[in-house]
Order: structure tokens, then C-alpha cells, then sequence
């Protein structure tokens, strides 16, 4: 008689679907997964303990680094920590800033997740039309920081700088000259809030344009219903947070449950799922981009309405303005310090967290009182949802893990650090 | 303060447990310091006990305490041509692999704790714990695995990292660092630079581990300050001098 045993499947480290740097060990019976063992770690770069090893300002640039598509927000975790152990905040202005920064993040998280997660499962063009999006979106970051991803805008105090009054344009170009020129510098007549304005009226119509492509697709439903089924008990034991507690029904929301920034002045909605399967939570991170919409709409307004300052004046914390730093003693001192020592941070220990596009996003922080952190921890939500891998992908078929690897959102970034 | 809900859940922590947990909170953040004998027992009671409901693990992680406070900085002479100035010790980054700091355990009794961060979606609630090891040399905390399966990852996280031993968990293997790494990277002790790097050899055709090369460097000393400065900063901003 013939024997029949199971194989084990290598996946990724360099496969187009694992999103990064996944391998998986698989151990198959014929297309039917029997195990699933995730390694991860290839992009381990030692994130916290470099941390440890610098002044607290110089390590903000390494957040951007950790979950690459979102990058603000994990500023906005480790920023919040060490403005709880200094009792600081920042003026109303930059909190503002921030919310709406927060939902830029979310949107262009949300992009990049639709566009590879239909990739993967097929669709080529999504991933097309949400690059156009996303290019919009990262003008804005470059044009409050100078970098399209790795902004380090977020400060403890504040924000790094207010919100330029020009938008940057297009120049004449052999590529764009005449109509085209015109037609792509429209938006950026003004100052950044007018193009945020022009674009956030613009961008349902976008939304609308991926749901067409998606939400009745029967192939995408094929491949999306019913796979990756987790119940709200299950998404609890394996401490999942954001999209992933709430495509099963969990309505919990750190916007909402333990505001932050401006979250309980804005007004906005919670989608929930109903059966925590992939295409509920396909319905809930394309409603989000929908609701971020509506919040930056609402940012804009108050921040054209409000000028103020952005960054705390407290000189210890922040630095002085240049034009300060020339004319007084005093002043010079202060940048003199901060640039070359830093700030000392009160002994103590916070964990702050904040919503990231993925889920709970959160930094906890031990200070010795000393100017550099003794240990930053960074809680990535991809870290506890790809442990769960194993669990949920029993019994799936091969083909769903690739569907249940995009539902996940992972960037390897943050699961490693 | 004194009907804050976090303050309301600490003494409803106190009432239930008593002298099991030693509780502090700062900032609206509680934070329990347990044996690791009672861990599990506490876990389980406070993932089911109607009151608490802790029935997310957030996080857990390790940490080190091996030169908690130290500073590298000190202006304790002054003369006329200056303060002393002087960078002592072998703090973060200042030491290779060689050079590591070994044996002197004995100021610092406990060195290796697991912080465990609890949150309640019932109730609303965060709760932070803290386990010391008994034993520097082999840290050995229970495994809470099976009171929330999701903590998996992140003990063999803490295993990689700090080497801190979960009795009873089912598969503590390293997980960020490379197959085959040795020691605990994250431990005080062991050098930033870290202690081999790779290269592809083209004579040997294939990838070689060697030690590294790198010289250990840090820019900016390790300084305390008492936070005097910081007060009078908080209060000339209350002031508003600057605007006058």
C-alpha cells in the first residue's frame, strides 16, 4: 500500500504575498494547512534597545521605521509616553494637527492595505488606483516635514513646525506643461489646508471607485467570506486590537473608549463587523477611510479658524526659535543644551497608547531620570495578530493564508523592530 | 483623586488580593508588583472575576534593572579652569563583547522583571504587572499561556531577548533573533554594537559569521539631572514671561 504522509511548505521569506519578510513553515495535508509556524525576526534591528542608547529626541525618526505605512501614528504613541512622564502638553493647535496627521496616517495606511491585499488576492488595478491616493497624501507629509514617509514631525510639546502657508507646485516640465500643469496645480493654490480641503471633498468619489472594483466583486467575495472567521472571544485570547476586534463585533475603539489628541471633540462613527471574517473587516477599513475623511474635514476647519502656537514654550523641552537663539543669551543656552544633552526625563513608567491604522499601537516607557529612556518597549498590534497565525489558519486552505495574511495588515517593520 | 476610576479599581485590587499585590498608581496608571508563585492564580482571577474582566493581554515584556539610575556624567569638582568633567563607567554602548561587564550582581539583587499590561474591554480598564525573577542567573517566570493563549509571542520574545525562562510554555524558542544567535541582546550587559557580524566570502562562497568590527561609540552621555530645572521651566511658562 502506498503511504500518504504530509509535507511541509516553505513560504516567503521572499514571496511577493508575505508583505515584507514573513517565512512560513507550513505542514500540509494536500492544499489543507495542518500547522502554520510563522518566523519572523528578519528585520529585527534592535529598535528599543537603540533607543536606550540615545536622547529621547533622537529616536523619534526610528518610530517612522518601525511600522513603515503609518508612520505618524507610532510618533504619536512614543511622543504621548514621554509627555506623560515630563507632564507636559501640547497647545491645542498641535493637538489638532495631530488628529488630523492621525487620519492622514490612517487613510494611507488603509491604501497600501487595500491596494496589496487585492493585489494578493488578484486584483491588480486597486493597487493602482490607491497609489494615485496615496502619492496626494504623502505631498502633505513632505510638505509639513521635507520626507514623503519618514517624517519625524511629532515632538514632545507639539509638533515640529505649523502648517506651511504655501502649497508646494508642480514646475513646467517636458512631462507636465500647458493644460496638464494647470489641471495638476489646481489643488495647490494655496495654503495646505485648501489642498487637504480640495482633497478630502475629492477622495469619497475614490473610495466609491475601489467599492465598485470590490465590495460585489463575486471573485473577491469568493476569496474574502467566510475565510479567516474569528470570534470575538477568540480575537480577545489572542489580544487583538483595532480592525481585527472589531471585524467580530467588538466595538472598541481607543478614539472613542480612552480619547486622545482631539478625538472627543470630533464626530465620527465606529465601524463595526458582524461575522469577523476577511471581507467584514475588507467593509470596516473601507468605512474607516471614509470616517478619517469626515475627521480631517473637521480638522481643517478648526485649524484654518484657530492660529496659535504649535510647540510648548518651554525651553527645556523645545527648542527656541532661531531668531531667538541669535539675539539671547539666555536662549542660546537652552539650544545649546537640548541639541547636545537632551532633556531628563522624571523617573517613572507610563504606557501610552494610541489607535494605530492596525490596531493598539503602544509605548511603554521607564525613565531613571536620566536624558536617554532606561527601556522603551513598542507594543505593535501585528506582533500579537500574526501570533495568532497558527490558530485560525488550521484547516484553511493554502490559498486563504494569503488572504488571511493580508487581512492581518502586517508590515514587518513593526512585528520585528 | 480619590474617586478616579483608577483609584476605585486599586482598592477594589487591594480588597480582593490584599497582600499578594503591592500596588502604586502614578498618573492614573496602576501598576501591581506580584510574586511569580501567585501569578497565575492572579491571572486567572482577574481575567474571570466578574469585577475585573482583564480579558485582553496587551503586552508583555522584559526588562533589565542592571544599572537603573546609574549616570555617566558627573561635574563634582570645580576649579578655575572649568567643572571636572569626566565619562565613567560601562554604560549602554561603551563596551564590546570582550569587554563586557560580568559578576557584580550584588548591588542589584533583582535584575530581571516581566512587565505585563492588562487592559479590560468590559470595563475600561488598564492594569500593569510586574514579576521579579528571584534568580539573576537563570530568571524564571510561570508561563501564562494558558490563562491568555495570545501572550505566547511575546515570552519567547522575552526569552530571546532578556532570557527570562516561562516555566510551562510550549514552544519557547527565540523569535527576532537570527537561528542559531547566542546570548540575550537586550540585557545591559550585552555590547550594542552586538558580537559577530555576516558577510558573503567569496573564497568560501557562502556566508560567514565574524566578530565584529566596529568600535563601540556613543555621542551623548548618560546624564541625570534633578528635575529642578524642569520645575522652574513649568513655571516660567506659567508665567508667560516671554510674552511681556
Amino acid at each position: 500500500m502506498q503511504e500518504i504522509r504530509n509535507y511541509t511548505m516553505n513560504f516567503g521569506p521572499q514571496h511577493p504575498a508575505a508583505h515584507g519578510v514573513l517565512r512560513l513553515v507550513m505542514e500540509m495535508d494536500g492544499e489543507t494547512i495542518v500547522r502554520a509556524d510563522p518566523h519572523v525576526g528578519l528585520l529585527h534591528r534592535g529598535t528599543e534597545k537603540l533607543a536606550e542608547s540615545k536622547p529621547f529626541n533622537q529616536s523619534i525618526g526610528y518610530m517612522d521605521r518601525l511600522d513603515y505605512v503609518s508612520m505618524m501614528c507610532n510618533e504619536h504613541a512614543y511622543v504621548k509616553a514621554i509627555e506623560n512622564l515630563l507632564g507636559i502638553e501640547a497647545p491645542e493647535r498641535a493637538q489638532y494637527i495631530r488628529t488630523m496627521f492621525d487620519e492622514i496616517t490612517r487613510i494611507l495606511n488603509h491604501l497600501m492595505w487595500i491596494g496589496s491585499n487585492a493585489l494578493d488576492l488578484g486584483a491588480m488595478a486597486v493597487f493602482l488606483y490607491a497609489f494615485r491616493e496615496r502619492e496626494e497624501l504623502m505631498d502633505v507629509y513632505e510638505a509639513v516635514s521635507g520626507a514623503r514617509m519618514h517624517a519625524t514631525y511629532y515632538r514632545p510639546g507639539g509638533v515640529y513646525r505649523d502648517l506651511p502657508a504655501q502649497m508646494s507646485q508642480y514646475r513646467e516640465s517636458p512631462w507636465h506643461k500647458g493644460k496638464d500643469l494647470k489641471r495638476i496645480n489646481s489643488w495647490r493654490e494655496g495654503s495646505m489646508l485648501d489642498y487637504l480641503e480640495a482633497f478630502t471633498a475629492d477622495f469619497p468619489s475614490k473610495v466609491d471607485e475601489y467599492e465598485d472594483l470590490l465590495t460585489t466583486n463575486r471573485i473577491w467575495k469568493q476569496r474574502t467570506v467566510g475565510i479567516g472567521v474569528i470570534s470575538p472571544e477568540l480575537a480577545q485570547q489572542w489580544g487583538m486590537t483595532g480592525v481585527m476586534l472589531r471585524g467580530s463585533g467588538v466595538a472598541w475603539d481607543l478614539r472613542k473608549k480612552q480619547p486622545y489628541a482631539k478625538y472627543a471633540e470630533m464626530d465620527f462613527d465606529i465601524p463595526v463587523g458582524v461575522g469577523g471574517d476577511c471581507y467584514d473587516r475588507y467593509l470596516c477599513r473601507v468605512e474607516e477611510m471614509r470616517q478619517s475623511n469626515r475627521i480631517i474635514q473637521q480638522c481643517v476647519k478648526w485649524l484654518k479658524a484657530n492660529p496659535g502656537p504649535v510647540m510648548v514654550q518651554n525651553f527645556k523641552v523645545a527648542p527656541p526659535s532661531r531668531v531667538e537663539m541669535k539675539e539671547d543669551m539666555e536662549a542660546m543656552i537652552h539650544h545649546f543644551k537640548l541639541f547636545t544633552e537632551g532633556y531628563c526625563v522624571p523617573a517613572g513608567e507610563t504606557y501610552a497608547a494610541v489607535e494605530a491604522p492596525k490596531g493598539e499601537f503602544g509605548c511603554y516607557l521607564v525613565s531613571d531620570g536620566a536624558n536617554k529612556p532606561f527601556r522603551v518597549h513598542l507594543r505593535a498590534p501585528g506582533f500579537a495578530h500574526l501570533s495568532s497565525m497558527d490558530t485560525i489558519v488550521r484547516g484553511h486552505m493554502l490559498a486563504d493564508v494569503v488572504a488571511m495574511i493580508g487581512t492581518y495588515d502586517l508590515v514587518f517593520g513593526e512585528v520585528d523592530r | 483623586m480619590s474617586d478616579t476610576p483608577a483609584t476605585s479599581l486599586a482598592e477594589r485590587l487591594a480588597a480582593r488580593f490584599g497582600d499578594t499585590l503591592s500596588i502604586s498608581t502614578q498618573r492614573n496608571e496602576i501598576t501591581a508588583e506580584l510574586a511569580a508563585a501567585d501569578l497565575i492564580a492572579v491571572a486567572t482571577a482577574l481575567r474571570d472575576e466578574p469585577g475585573f474582566r482583564f480579558s485582553e493581554l496587551i503586552d508583555l515584556c522584559g526588562i533589565d534593572y542592571l544599572g537603573y539610575g546609574q549616570t555617566e556624567w558627573e561635574t563634582d569638582t570645580a576649579a578655575g579652569d572649568g567643572f571636572s568633567r569626566g565619562v565613567e563607567g560601562q554604560a549602554m554602548g561603551r563596551f564590546d563583547w570582550a569587554g563586557r561587564p560580568r559578576g557584580s550582581g550584588d548591588n542589584q539583587p533583582r535584575r530581571f522583571a516581566a512587565v505585563i499590561h492588562l487592559l479590560s474591554i468590559e470595563h475600561n480598564r488598564r492594569l500593569r504587572l510586574r514579576v521579579f525573577c528571584a534568580d539573576d542567573s537563570l530568571p524564571v517566570v510561570p508561563s501564562l499561556t494558558l490563562v491568555w493563549p495570545g501572550v505566547n509571542w511575546f515570552e519567547r520574545e522575552a526569552f530571546d531577548l532578556y532570557g527570562i525562562i516561562f516555566d510551562g510554555h510550549p514552544d519557547l524558542r527565540r523569535i527576532l533573533t537570527d537561528y542559531g544567535f547566542v546570548g540575550h541582546p537586550f540585557r545591559k550587559d550585552f555590547p550594542l554594537i552586538g558580537n559577530v557580524e555576516v558577510r558573503y566570502d567569496p573564497e568560501q562562497k557562502r556566508v560567514i559569521y565574524e566578530p565584529v568590527s566596529i568600535e563601540p561609540r556613543v555621542l551623548v552621555p548618560r546624564t541625570i539631572r534633578n528635575d529642578a530645572d524642569l520645575m522652574q521651566a513649568k513655571a516660567e511658562a506659567a508665567d508667560h514671561w516671554r510674552e511681556n
